[in-house]
Parts: C-alpha cells; structure tokens; sequence
C-alpha cells in the first residue's frame, strides 16, 4: 500500500515537472503552446487525478483561454495601424512642425537684422527703441529652440511606444493581414545628454539659479 | 572697468537660429567678433586653433556637450581661464551644481532675455 502511494506521489512530482520544464521554455503569451503543455501532461497521467492536479490543469486551461481572448481583442484593434501608420505619421508632423518653424523664424530674424541696419544709421531715441524692439523679437525667437527640444522630447516618446507596440505584436504573434510589423530601430538617446526644457511649473527660474551660484562663492 | 569688445567671442549651439539670435544680441551691445560652433568638439578645435575671450554654450549637444567641453576648457592649461557661460534649457538643481562643479562662470537658463545675457557677460569678464 505504501510503495503505491509513494508511486502516486513520484508521479505526481513527475508531471508537475514537465509542466514548469514545458512552459519555461515556451513562449509566455502562446495559447496553442499552452494548450499543448496542458494535453502533454495529461497524456502522463494515469488513474484518477488529485483534487490540486485537477486544479492546477483547469486553471493553466483558463490563462490559455484568457491569453487566446487578449490575442484576439488585440487583433482587432489593429494595433500594427499603430506602427504601421499613426506614430510614423504623428512624428512626420512633428518634423514638419520643426522645419516651418526655423524657416519662419530666420524670416523674422532676416527683418529684424535689416531694422538693426537701420537703427545703426540712425541716432537718439529713435535708434534706441528700434534696438530695444530688435533686441525684444530676439529673445522672443529663442522659442524656436525650446519648442524644437520639447518636440523631439516628444519624437523620442512617440518612438518608444512605437517600439513597445511592436514588441507587444510580436510577443502575442497578432495576425494583422499584412506583413509582420517591422520593429523600430532601438532609440537610443545618448547618456550624455540630459532632459531638455522643464515644464514651467517646475523649472528653475534665472534668480533662482543665480542664487545657487551665489551659493558657492 | 572698461571691457574689451573687440575680443573673439565662441558661441556653441546645435541651432542654427539660436546662433544667430545670440550673434545679434552680441552685436547689439558691440561685441562684433563672434565665431560659432555647432557642437563641442568642433568650438574645442576652434578654441585650441584661436584665442577667444569668451565661450557661450549650450549643454545639449552631440557628439560632444557642453559640459564636456567646458571640462576640456579648464583641463587645457592654455584655456582654462576662459570665461565659459552656460546658456541652456536644463535648469535642474543638479545641472547647474555640475556646470558650477566643473569651472562655470555663468549659467543661463532658457528662455533668457537679452538684458540677462548682457548683465552675464559683463560681471564674467569684469571677474576674469
């Protein structure tokens, strides 16, 4: 009686085993190969099943059910449209966004250069308030840099969540209709490089700055 | 003190147009000797190749920042005094403690006004 049940046991054990060695080496998200861990360790067992046995299969059964639903629900929201079309199209934008931008700004540069000109070749309060309306639409331009940094800080996002997408539709094998999605290339932004411009309600201001230098003298 | 406007001035930005709005300032307050770099690899050749009395720069930059090439500026023994200010947008805690760190004169952050840029050249060359 002993030995049938220490036999009992072993089997167990047994099975159990190639489950985990089963699905340790398969694909996390793949229902089919779910499916066939599930059928495999079936065809280990013999005689009448445990009550754990029975609950441990039904519910390896169920996360094969729940990742065959997600594939689908996933499928037809056609996420590669994602990489495929919107996030390419969102950063072309974006790109344009930039190019109109800087050309619109040097026109404006351009103008204010031709009023320095005049301002030179001219005298008193004059030249002085077309210098200081020059000097005004100057700094008033450096928006063309800050909007610039804050749109690539933006391309950059646009792109990880391209390839964050990508990786979700390989992972799942969605069908799509078409070609398999290509993955982005890997963004990779130099460690060097730092965050760009702040968001105003969090940014240092100059006084605040100067007096962090001053903090050091 | 009287400064020197006629000496060279490096300015260092990625941007074309932030170039050209900063060479315009300089301009307006007389400072006509402006060379530009758009990277810190290319203003450290300029700087090793000329004699500059000032460098303005920005941070973010590729392949080299600007935080590497004031480093370069003040390990260089023929530049380390070089009045350096910093005009960038980066304007956390731990940024302007690192430019500080590694020799800064000045830090502005971006967006600045023109009157700030002034008011950094004057007290960084009036100390140099």
């Amino acid at each position: 009686m002993r030995d049938v049940r220490e036999g009992a046991v072993i089997m167990h054990n047994q099975s159990l085993d190639l489950m985990a060695q089963r699905l340790s080496t398969a694909s996390p998200a793949d229902a089919a190969t779910v499916e066939a861990v599930v059928r495999a360790v079936f065809s280990t067992m013999h005689g009448d099943l445990t009550s754990s046995e029975t609950s441990l299969l039904a519910e390896v059964e169920e996360l094969g059910k729940t990742i065959a639903a997600a594939k689908a629900e996933i499928a037809a929201l056609k996420v590669d449209d994602i990489t495929d079309s919107h996030i390419p199209s969102a950063t072309d934008e974006l790109d344009a966004i930039v190019e109109h931008t800087a050309i619109a700004t040097n026109c404006i540069l351009e103008v204010c250069e031709t009023l320095d000109e005049l301002s030179a070749k001219m005298t008193g309060e004059p030249a002085e308030k077309l210098l200081d309306a020059t000097s005004r639409i100057y700094e008033a331009c450096g928006f063309q840099d800050i909007t610039g940094q804050r749109i690539s800080k933006i391309v950059i996002t646009l792109k990880t969540i391209e390839a964050k997408v990508a990786d979700i539709i390989s992972t799942f094998k969605i069908p799509s209709g078409t070609e398999a999605p290509i993955r982005p290339e890997k963004i990779d932004v130099p460690p060097s490089l730092l965050n760009g411009p702040q968001l105003p309600a969090v940014a240092m201001g100059q006084s605040e700055i100067d007096k962090l230098l001053a903090s050091f003298e | 003190m009287t400064i020197d406007k006629s000496m060279n001035v490096l300015i260092v930005d990625d941007y074309k147009t932030m170039l050209r709005i900063i060479r315009n300032l300089l301009k307006q307050t007389d400072f006509n000797n402006v060379e530009e770099a758009m990277d810190g690899t290319e203003a450290l050749a300029k700087l090793r190749s000329g004699q500059f009395g000032l460098v303005i720069s920005d941070w973010n930059m590729t392949p080299m920042t600007g935080l590497e090439l004031l480093q370069e500026v003040r390990a260089d023994a023929r530049l380390k005094n070089t009045p350096f200010i910093m005009i960038t947008a980066e304007s956390k805690t731990e940024n302007v403690v690192a430019a500080k760190q590694a020799g800064v004169s000045n830090y502005i952050v971006k967006p600045f006004n023109a009157e700030t840029l002034r008011e950094k050249i004057e007290k960084v060359l009036a100390h140099a």
